[in-house]
């Protein structure tokens, strides 16, 4: 068929926005529907190859959008109306942008001619959006929304991913005008270019300085896991014999399990990961951001490191720390490049300086390792952590909120694969975890999908445990109830003499009848001895969502933590101990 | 330090708002903003003045790279550049013996009286911002009534250019 005997389809705006979804290959829809959205549904619902998922508040929708795009690496996609459904989904918008996560959030929006003139439900969502976008757009002709369609995906997929947000006058989604409809294939932007390769000159300078060092360290973060690069980074490490640490966003990018692995660095990281960054003298450093709850006093930040920063993001490059061989580029084919002169090279590392190096660290290794108090009659939310670790052989998805539980699932859950830890690291979102855990589940129905969550941060987005119910969410959610804001009161203990200024929430629910209430499976644990068989009679439900409400020791602290103002490897390790 | 920055940018509804969003948002100054199109309507360029050290520098221009719309930019202060900026001041100007004094002033500094009435003057003039700066000091002793200045625009010496 020649392309002059193609009939072009003609289609209104509302059925070009879902057409363009499903030829985008999108499976899900998150969302929720009002006035302004209103044709938009009415053409979701003339078809079947886009599925609706509807949420109870729009925060859920680009939760469960953003945990599937993070699990996926695909951008996940969000329907909310104008006014109140724009600015219900900013917190999720925000959550997804501070941790790069590719996404693409449809708004709707008044009439074109109502803009300005304050229209019920009219916010400025451009303008609300901007600082927490990778880029935002509207549509001012309808027969321009395959192009935009397709150009946010390709903005959101490409180069730092990042979320996309797409207004949508009313007046743009019109039944009955009809419009000429072609998915463009791909898209080139004369103003958006990402670099993909790394620049040559630089790898090689990077591998020279790799196989001089004496005190190496590998430091990876989220990069690798968007970037689809733990093979490459694994295949590196093990290469060379180099430990590695991950960042937070970076858990799974690097196997847990292995003996290379040194931990989480960082402000609640391991003492041996953030005393082998201290002492290292080459630090390769990829797809991560030297973060402020990394680096602790920038000022102080290994001082003796010649530092290697490979990043798609040139502003990410000697941002906070500077960068002695920057590499910009995706991580990926950087890796790939690493690897390969590595095969061809005759120079070896120093395997007699790594002995040593290997040596000090084993010392390390020795002198917290992540130990807790663990005879004791209050359960401990590091054992039930390690508990769940167990039974899910490291291979569950695990999604977390914020707080102290959240630290406990990244420091004893022990990731082996990349893709699998969730969480929000860069915003701190509360009320992340279950949204999060629904978006992972509905496309990955077979895997285990675990939220750890805490009694304070489950109830941000409690509601959703409805929605569960109506797409069979099997998701299993491990309540580490202290009764207290934790993270809050941690702090408040160790800087405020204890005084727990609104860190104590009085009248908490039951969470088991609550589950029961939605029509889910709940279980309480208060005792240590009840733990094992909770957790087996949970995973056991397959397809049951099941609420276990473990309630564990209020006192119980995050340690290592870093203390404040000082270097990457000043750290309380317990209550009474600091370095 | 001093920084000129040229930026061509898609002529597009929003895209000067994310570069002016950009500079609050992530505490950079702006001293001056210039913004038309080119003769591509589809282009404007802009010239922005800021200072800052080195890194915060090389990050504002790391920043607006990063905008979708930021076709590409430079920074004239790196290389050799010339740079105008255009003021407009009215200056009361009543007794002779003051209307002789500011005409002299403009006559020193190349300005163009540009509007007279019985009681105002005023003057064009066209320099560096330092040139204008010391324009405004020297009519300092008379009643300076207004002043309109186009922030600066700048382009690049010789062979190097800003363009697509
Ligand atoms: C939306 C939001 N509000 C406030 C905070 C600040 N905050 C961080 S941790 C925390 C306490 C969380 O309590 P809980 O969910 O019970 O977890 P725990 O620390 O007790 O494990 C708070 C209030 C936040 N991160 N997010
Ligand atoms: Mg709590």
């Amino acid at each position: 068929m020649t392309s002059q005997n193609t009939k072009t389809e003609m289609l209104s705006g509302a059925a070009m926005v879902i057409r363009a979804l499903a030829d985008e290959g999108v499976e899900y829809l998150y969302g929720y529907p009002g006035g302004a959205v209103l044709h938009i549904y009415d053409a979701l619902f003339q078809q079947s190859k886009v599925k609706h998922v509807l949420v109870r508040h729009e925060q859920a929708a680009t939760h469960m959008a953003d945990a599937y795009a993070r699990a996926s690496g695909k951008a996940g996609v969000v329907l909310v109306t104008s006014g109140p459904g724009a600015t219900n989904a900013v917190t999720g918008i925000a959550t997804a942008y501070m941790d790069s996560i590719p996404m693409v959030v449809l708004t709707g929006q008044v009439m074109s001619h109502l803009i300005g003139e304050d229209a019920f439900q009219e916010t400025d969502m451009l303008g609300i959006s901007r600082p927490i976008v990778k880029h935002n757009m509207s549509v001012r002709r309808p027969e321009d929304i395959p192009y935009l369609i397709k150009k946010a995906f390709y903005i959101a997929q490409s180069g730092r991913p990042g979320p996309v947000v797409l207004d949508i006058p009313k007046d743009m989604t019109m039944p009955h005008e009809r419009y000429p409809y072609q998915y463009p294939e791909s898209i080139k932007l004369r103003s958006y270019n990402p670099t993909a390769a790394g620049h040559p000159g630089q790898i090689k300078k990077a591998v020279t300085a790799l196989l001089k060092a004496k005190r190496p360290v590998i430091y990876a973060g989220g990069g690798v896991i968007m970037g689809q690069a733990a093979e490459e980074l694994t295949a590196l490490a093990r290469k060379l014999n180099y430990p590695v640490t991950n960042t937070l966003m970076g858990l799974g990018a690097f196997p847990a399990a292995d003996r290379q692995f040194v931990g989480m660095l960082g402000m609640h990281g391991s003492y041996e990961a953030n005393m082998t960054m201290h002492h290292a003298d080459v630090i390769l450093a990829v797809g991560a951001r030297f973060d402020d709850r990394v680096t602790n006093n920038t000022k102080k930040f290994c001082p003796d490191a010649t530092i290697i920063h490979i990043d798609i993001d040139p502003a990410s490059i000697s941002k906070t720390i500077n960068a002695h061989i920057p590499i910009v580029g995706l991580v990926k084919p950087v890796l790939s490049a690493m690897l390969a002169q590595l095969e061809q090279k005759k120079a070896q590392p120093d395997t007699q300086a790594l002995a040593t190096w290997w040596q000090q660290i084993d010392e390390w290794r020795t002198v917290h390792g992540g130990h807790y108090d663990s005879d004791t009659a209050v359960l401990k939310p590091q054992a039930v952590i390690e508990a769940v670790s167990r039974i899910t052989q490291g291979e569950a998805y695990v999604t977390s909120d914020v707080g102290q539980h959240q630290m406990f699932a990244a420091q004893y859950y022990k990731f082996n694969k990349p893709n699998r830890w969730i969480n929000s690291g860069g915003l701190g979102t509360m009320g992340f975890g279950l949204p999060a855990a629904m978006g992972v589940k509905l496309n990955y129905p077979d895997a285990d999908v675990v939220c750890v969550t805490g009694e304070g941060s489950i109830q941000m987005n409690i509601q959703e445990l409805s929605t569960c119910k109506q797409y069979g969410l099997g998701v299993k959610i491990i309540n580490l109830n202290n009764g207290y804001l934790g993270m809050v009161k941690q702090w408040q203990d160790m800087n405020y003499e204890s005084r727990y200024a609104s860190s104590y929430m009085d009248s908490l629910p039951d969470f088991v009848k609550l589950a029961e209430a939605y029509g889910h499976v709940g279980i309480r644990v208060t005792k240590p001895e009840e733990l094992q068989p909770a957790l087996e009679k949970a995973f056991a439900h397959k397809d049951q969502l099941v609420f276990l409400d473990i309630h564990v020791d209020p006192k119980e602290h995050v340690y290592p933590m870093q203390v404040p103002g000082g270097a990457i490897n000043d750290m309380f390790l317990s209550k009474t101990k600091r370095t | 330090m001093r920084h000129i920055i040229s930026v061509l940018l898609e002529n597009e509804p929003g895209s000067l708002a994310r570069v002016v969003g950009l500079f609050a948002q992530r505490g950079y100054n702006i001293d001056s903003l210039t913004v038309a199109p080119t003769e591509d309507a589809t282009m404007s360029r802009l010239t922005l003045v800021t200072h800052g050290n080195d890194q915060v520098i090389e990050q504002i221009t790391k920043q607006l790279h990063k905008l979708i719309e930021v076709v590409k930019l430079q920074d004239l202060s790196e290389s050799a550049h010339v740079e105008r900026e255009l003021m407009l001041i009215k200056v009361k100007a009543t007794s002779g013996e003051q209307r002789d004094e500011v005409k002299r002033c403009a006559d020193i500094f190349r300005g163009q009286i540009i509007d007279v009435t019985a009681k105002t003057f005023t003057i064009q003039v066209v320099g560096t911002s330092d040139k204008l700066d010391a324009f405004i000091e020297a009519l300092k002793g008379s009643a300076i009534i207004e002043v309109v200045r186009s922030g600066v625009s700048g382009i690049a010496r010789g062979e190097k250019t800003l363009t697509l």
